[in-house]
């Protein structure tokens, strides 16, 4: 009598389904999964070790590159820990405006999560609605820094620039005649304020849409409840944050728990599961978004009373200027020592840890006394969720594989580092 | 709800209607797509995109290789070299950015002391091997030749903010 081998499939690297650079080897049992091998580090820049060997803020636009789909959270991680080190506070305005655009970023990924996640599993129009409020999203981050994606926008002591009081409009051009460009410039007339107001008005009605389109959904139903269960004892003990904690019944949230920042200040509640299954999580996150939009309103009605300025006077740490820094001598030498030397910071060591989108994301910053960290420590959130791959993968079937993953809202940016 | 209304609606696949009429809704309703050459989403000013280096209004070339960019440039893209020129000005002889290295953080904007390096609003700029992406001098003082109006008037635009 022959053998009886279980069967090994290669999922990945290049799989569509992957999220980028996953590699996992599965033992099939027939159709049934038995062990999922996970395969991580194609993505991996050595982000901790190339910043060991930069000035601090230099690091900066490197940690937007961690988690690619929410790139403002990750620097704001980074600042908080140099903030700490240094032990200077924000201006609460800029505080407001980090805290405001932390919660764009997580709208940004939830979205992202939402349409890639339905596209996994078999809803094609969920990708399109999602990337148009994306879009919205992205016109935001761009008023504000200059990028769609990659903002470099935070930096220890505040946000580089205040944000701006117009937005950029559409122009006429053959397609669209004066009308048309005047009802699409409609919400672009006043202040960006005024462009994430409308959003924000907007925005619930569209989380409807997704929810009329998935929640009750038979067939989406079938896909996601009671797959990749994972128990509250179980998600605690896997280390598991953010959104996978919640979704498993446990109600655990950063903002709430150690208020970084304004948070203290704002309400807003945290939606958390009961089955800890991937529909579950669905709901978890799709609460979420409703409560960002909540957060970013009120950030909003906040900022419009409140203008100040947005990054610290302190010169040691902050540059002057550009208009100060081209009539004062001092000030000169400021920006001049700011973008050779940089700043030191005092040794000793500081963990900062931010609600990120995934879960909690952590740095952990060691300075010898220099301009530039002794090391860096990132705490990625997807790192350890993939870690639970082979738990929650186990028994289910290969296609509920990529339901897992995408549940798991895994990044290879952050994962790999 | 009774077992029995649930049936019903489980029957007659009420709530795939209901998400179908969201998409129907939608296929009628008014397109959100741009035709992108043609037509392109609107940049801010703040936008950072290839770089240029700027001429003051008499001609005179902006940069006195102070090298700030280069000291500040995260992925070490930028390579300047420089020595006295005939009227016993500093000037570049080199000033070279290698667009392949460049992250595009805008931090060679934002430590340039008298506004030569800037980052333009143009994005769709390609090279056909790699050599054209090695931006020098000379390419980058075109750019900001070519488009001294729009980097100006954007520059202006931002600078209450900077």
């Amino acid at each position: 009598m022959p053998e009886i081998r279980n069967y090994t499939v290669n999922f990945g690297p290049q799989h569509p389904a992957a999220h980028g650079v996953l590699r996992l080897v599965l033992e099939m049992d027939g159709e049934v999964v038995q062990r999922a091998d996970p395969h991580v580090g194609l993505l991996h820049r050595a982000t901790e070790k190339l910043a060991e060997y930069k000035i601090y803020n230099q690091s900066i636009p490197y940690m937007d590159r961690l988690d690619y789909v929410s790139m403002m959270v990750n620097e704001h991680a980074y600042v908080l820990a140099i903030e700490k080190l240094l032990g200077i506070e924000a201006p609460i305005r800029a505080q407001y405006i980090r805290v405001m655009f932390d919660e764009i970023t997580r709208l940004l990924n939830h979205l992202m999560w939402l349409g890639t996640h339905a596209l996994d599993v078999g809803a094609m129009t969920m990708f399109l609605y999602c990337f148009r409020e994306r879009e919205d999203l992205m016109d935001m981050y761009e008023a504000v820094s200059g990028a769609r994606m990659h903002a470099a926008y935070y930096r220890p002591g505040g946000v580089y620039r205040d944000l701006p009081d117009s937005m950029p409009k559409y122009t006429e051009t053959k397609y669209r005649d004066k009308d048309e460009v005047r009802r699409m410039n409609a919400n672009r007339e006043g202040s960006l304020l005024d462009f994430i107001w409308d959003f924000t008005e907007r925005f619930p009605g569209y989380v409807d849409e997704y929810e009329t389109l998935l929640t009750d959904n038979r067939i989406w139903k079938q896909r996601t409840v009671g797959i990749g269960v994972v128990s509250p004892e179980r998600a605690l003990q896997l280390g598991f944050t953010g959104p996978m904690l919640r979704g498993s019944g446990i109600e655990w949230d950063l903002r709430k728990k150690q208020p970084y920042e304004v948070y203290d200040r704002l309400d807003f509640q945290v939606p958390i599961g009961v089955n800890g299954d991937c529909y579950d999580r669905y709901l978890v996150r799709v609460e979420e978004m409703r409560q960002s939009n909540r957060i970013i309103r009120q950030c909003v009605e906040w900022l419009r009373k409140h203008p100040g300025p947005v990054m610290l006077e302190n010169h040691k740490v902050t540059p002057p200027s550009r208009e100060e820094m081209k009539s004062e001598m001092e000030a000169l030498i400021h920006h001049f020592k700011l973008f050779t030397e940089g700043y030191v910071l005092p040794e000793g060591e500081a963990y900062a840890a931010v609600e990120h989108p995934k879960g909690e994301f952590g740095i952990y910053l060691v300075s010898d006394g220099a301009n530039k960290p002794y090391r860096l420590k990132i705490r990625p959130p997807g790192f350890i969720h993939l870690a639970a791959m082979d738990e929650m993968a186990r028994g289910h079937m290969l296609a509920d594989v990529v339901a897992i993953i995408g549940t798991m809202d895994i990044v290879f940016g952050e994962i790999d580092r | 709800m009774t077992a029995f209304a649930r049936f019903l609606k489980s029957l007659f696949l009420l709530e795939l209607f209901k998400g179908l009429s969201v998409t129907g809704r939608y296929f009628f309703a008014r397109k959100f797509t741009l035709q992108y050459p043609e037509e392109k989403t609107p940049l801010s000013p703040r936008f950072r995109g290839l770089h240029a280096l700027r001429r003051y209004p008499n001609g005179e070339e902006r940069c006195i290789a102070c090298k700030l960019c280069e000291a500040i440039c995260p992925a070490l893209a930028i390579t300047i070299e420089a020595e006295e020129r005939e009227d016993g000005t500093r000037r570049t002889t080199r000033y070279d950015i290698d667009l392949t290295k460049c992250i595009f953080c805008g931090f060679c904007e934002e430590s340039c002391p008298v506004d030569s390096i800037v980052e333009t609003h143009i994005f769709e700029y390609h090279g056909e091997e790699r050599g054209d992406l090695y931006m020098t001098k000379d390419r980058l003082l075109a750019v900001g030749d070519k488009y001294e109006a729009q980097i100006a008037a954007a520059r202006k635009q931002d600078a209450p903010y900077r």
